[in-house]
């Protein structure tokens, strides 16, 4: 645990000054005085904002570390609902983030990632989607819009009349414009890793009014991903693989949500002494690492493929290039952290598997 | 193009009393000495672009050892045994060495018109971009990946002729503009920023209308060296040439530039015709360079300037010694690219702005000084 609770610990230490709460109307009054409650009621006294930050960031502190602490070996939700529409007024931490909280089960989302896009249709939220951005291409019958989160402005999105907005956590710009309008924004980061995949998954659940769908769809996840390792059988050595993210060799590093899933099979990342988590690595590195596995997460547009990485000049010298080792990615899969993860991690073991068949 | 001068070396014709206003007076003392003192110079010059370039040979992200490097030159001189593995001289010959020669004629082309631009407009701040050389390729590189998503940047001619025709386009549209406001330099110059900013902002323009390409064509902006082995190198070299052998021949025009368009004109120079052709050229230069390597800034400003600075003002001298520094400082610093932060790789951009930017202020400083 030590490392995620230390990293989530962090985040949410820094994020409690300048706490801003849109209302405090229709909280939860709970018999015993709840963290979120003393929080409440501290807010809610102006000329204490700056006691009540403090204060916050103390037990966001205390909150952060528990929780990251418990849950992933217990899996149990922290507020057991069985009735979504009971859940409401709900209130969603990001790490990192001031809390969010929705007054009442949102019907109208306009979704700016396609990570989330494809999450809220897979726990059934699909039907309060109003719109969603150009990348958000899965599922199909996502309503799909020219907006993008990288310049979309806070009055286009309000044209659709949300009551909620799920964007990456570089929109922050955006946000503040939204929740000028009473607009409650959700700022979703990148996972970095599996668990904080599932963990971003349930906080959609809870915030969209569905709690149980998403707990089934990530119980799901856990134990298909769970199988699918399983039957990878384990190689006797240690496999080494470069996972390409564009033609000029930026790649992505253990610490990345992609390479946790890597971990999974037990593979080294030629790119981790480059350090960082999305490196542009020397080519000469990625030669002289000779990996044994050469994942493309760059084939959209077909400029990119197994036949023209085999082509650049030195790299038929690779093992992997000789053998066929190199295998084409989706790239939005092998980009995402949603629900079709587990395709991602078939596709690995099968690459792992047909390495080893070799 | 009249009584062009055919080399730097030459001695200065009948019309030495009408010496440019140099102000390094490099101009001064006997014709022989002068020669003598080129020839130096020129032999200084090379003679580091050699030994950076054998450093440079030497030392990559992946570490095949010094020693085994030259005995593996040792080897294929002699066609005795390969000190290396497959892998390794894969790595050597295929990776490395094409991308030091590629760096060397990158930093000869953006030097060499660097000096070019700053002769013509007699304007030491001039280089490719002040005239819209290199934000024309940007532009019409950006709309070539935009529209045909296939095209792979610094790979395929469609990119390299779009980046051509870019460059003219950019500087064409600049000396159209100048012409129509004014004839003085300043006025160009003066134009050459506006339709800079002109194009770069519909470059911006168009990223924005397809964000997905956005990384490639911004990690195309930062300017980058890797090659496709021996490919980029095969098509910079004739343009080069081309460039360098205008350039050269116009050196000696371009110092009577630089004594006023009615002075020179008063020798029978057309300045309108000289300063065409030298800006073909030099464009050339440019987009031949910018279509392989992307946008590398600072080479063509400060290495002509620091030439000028060192050795005096006539272009017979700055011209071919800009090749030289432009192609030793390139190399130099893609070899900190390659290496400062490996198995990671830097844009080449970062290099030259962080080194050459405060070498240039404190060796604009000293010289102020004295």
């Amino acid at each position: 645990m030590s490392q995620v609770a230390l990293r989530a610990a962090s985040m949410t230490a820094t994020s409690g000054a300048g706490v801003r709460r849109r209302s405090a109307r229709g909280q939860r009054r709970q018999a015993p005085l709840a963290p979120a409650d003393i929080e409440d009621m501290m807010t809610g006294m102006i000329g204490f904002r700056r006691l009540a930050a403090l204060l916050l960031s103390v037990l966001a502190l205390l909150i952060g570390t528990t929780a990251c602490a418990t849950r992933p070996q217990s899996g149990e939700p922290p507020t057991p609902v069985n009735d979504p529409a009971s859940a409401f007024p709900a209130r969603v931490t990001i790490p990192g983030q001031e809390p969010v909280t929705l007054p009442e089960q949102p019907k109208r989302i306009v979704s700016l990632s396609p990570t989330v896009t494809e999450t809220l249709y897979a726990i059934g939220a699909g039907k309060q989607v109003v719109a969603v951005d150009k990348y958000s291409n899965y599922p199909e019958r996502a309503p799909q819009t020219r907006m993008s989160g990288l310049n979309v402005s806070a009055d286009t999105i309000a044209g659709y009349r949300p009551d909620l907005v799920v964007a990456p956590d570089s929109s922050a710009e955006l946000a503040k414009g939204l929740r000028a309008i009473d607009i409650s924004v959700l700022l979703v980061p990148a996972a970095s890793g599996l668990d904080a995949a599932y963990r971003q998954i349930e906080l959609l659940g809870r915030a969209t009014g569905h709690h149980e769908q998403a707990k089934e769809l990530t119980g799901r996840m856990r134990s298909e991903i769970k199988e699918i390792v399983a039957n990878t059988p384990e190689p006797q050595s240690s496999l080494s693989y470069y996972h390409e993210v564009s033609p000029n060799f930026y790649t992505a590093t253990s610490r990345s949500f992609v390479g946790d899933v890597y971990g999974l099979f037990g593979l080294t990342n030629i790119a981790d002494s480059a350090g960082g988590t999305f490196p542009q690595l020397s080519e000469e590195h990625i030669i002289q690492a000779n990996p044994d596995l050469i994942f493309l997460a760059d084939v959209k547009g077909g400029q990119v493929t197994a036949k023209s990485v085999a082509a650049r000049p030195g790299w038929d010298s690779l093992t992997a290039v000789r053998e066929e080792h190199v295998f084409e990615l989706n790239d939005d899969i092998a980009s995402r952290w949603g629900p079709r993860v587990v395709e991602f991690v078939r596709v690995i073991s099968d690459a792992v598997t047909r390495v080893q068949k070799n | 193009m009249r009584g062009s001068a055919p080399a730097a070396t030459s001695s200065r014709s009948s019309r030495s009393g009408q010496s440019p206003p140099d102000r390094a007076g490099a101009v001064s003392g006997p014709t022989l000495r002068r020669t003598k003192l080129r020839t130096a110079h020129l032999l200084i010059g090379f003679a580091a672009l050699l030994l950076i370039s054998l450093v440079s040979v030497l030392l990559g992200a992946a570490d095949l050892g010094w020693q085994r490097v030259l005995a593996e030159f040792g080897a294929q001189l002699t066609g005795g045994a390969s000190p290396l593995s497959e892998r390794e001289a894969a790595i050597l010959w295929q990776l490395r060495v094409p991308r030091v020669v590629l760096g060397a004629l990158v930093g000869a082309a953006l030097a060499i018109s660097g000096a070019a631009f700053q002769g013509v407009f007699r304007n030491p701040l001039a280089d490719p971009y002040l005239l819209g050389a290199a934000s024309g390729a940007g532009l019409a590189v950006t709309l070539v990946v935009m529209t045909m998503p296939q095209a792979n940047l610094g790979a395929s001619t469609t990119t390299q002729l779009a980046a051509f025709i870019g460059a003219l386009g950019g500087v064409g549209l600049t000396w159209l503009v100048g012409r129509s406001a004014g004839s003085d330099t300043a006025t160009l110059v003066l134009a050459g920023v506006a339709v800079g900013s002109f194009l770069t902002a519909g470059q911006t323009f168009a990223q924005q209308l397809r964000l997905e390409s956005l990384q490639q064509v911004y990690m195309w902006i930062l300017g980058r060296l890797t090659t496709t082995g021996w490919r980029e190198v095969l098509i910079v070299l004739p343009y080069l040439v081309v460039a360098t052998i205008v350039l050269w021949s116009c050196a000696r025009l371009l110092d009577l530039l630089g004594t006023g368009d009615e002075e020179a004109a008063a020798l029978g120079v057309r300045p309108g015709r000289v300063r065409i052709l030298v800006l073909l050229a030099a464009s050339l230069a440019t987009a031949a360079a910018v279509s392989v390597a992307g946008l590398i800034g600072f080479v063509g400003l400060v290495v002509p300037h620091l030439v000028r600075l060192g050795v005096g003002g006539s272009f017979r001298i700055i011209v071919p010694l800009s090749l030289l520094f432009g192609a030793s400082f390139l190399v130099g610093a893609d070899m900190l690219a390659r290496t400062v932060m490996a198995p990671a790789e830097l844009p080449i951009g970062v290099i030259t702005a962080f080194t050459g930017a405060p070498f240039f202020a404190v060796l604009l400083r000293a010289q102020r000084r004295a």
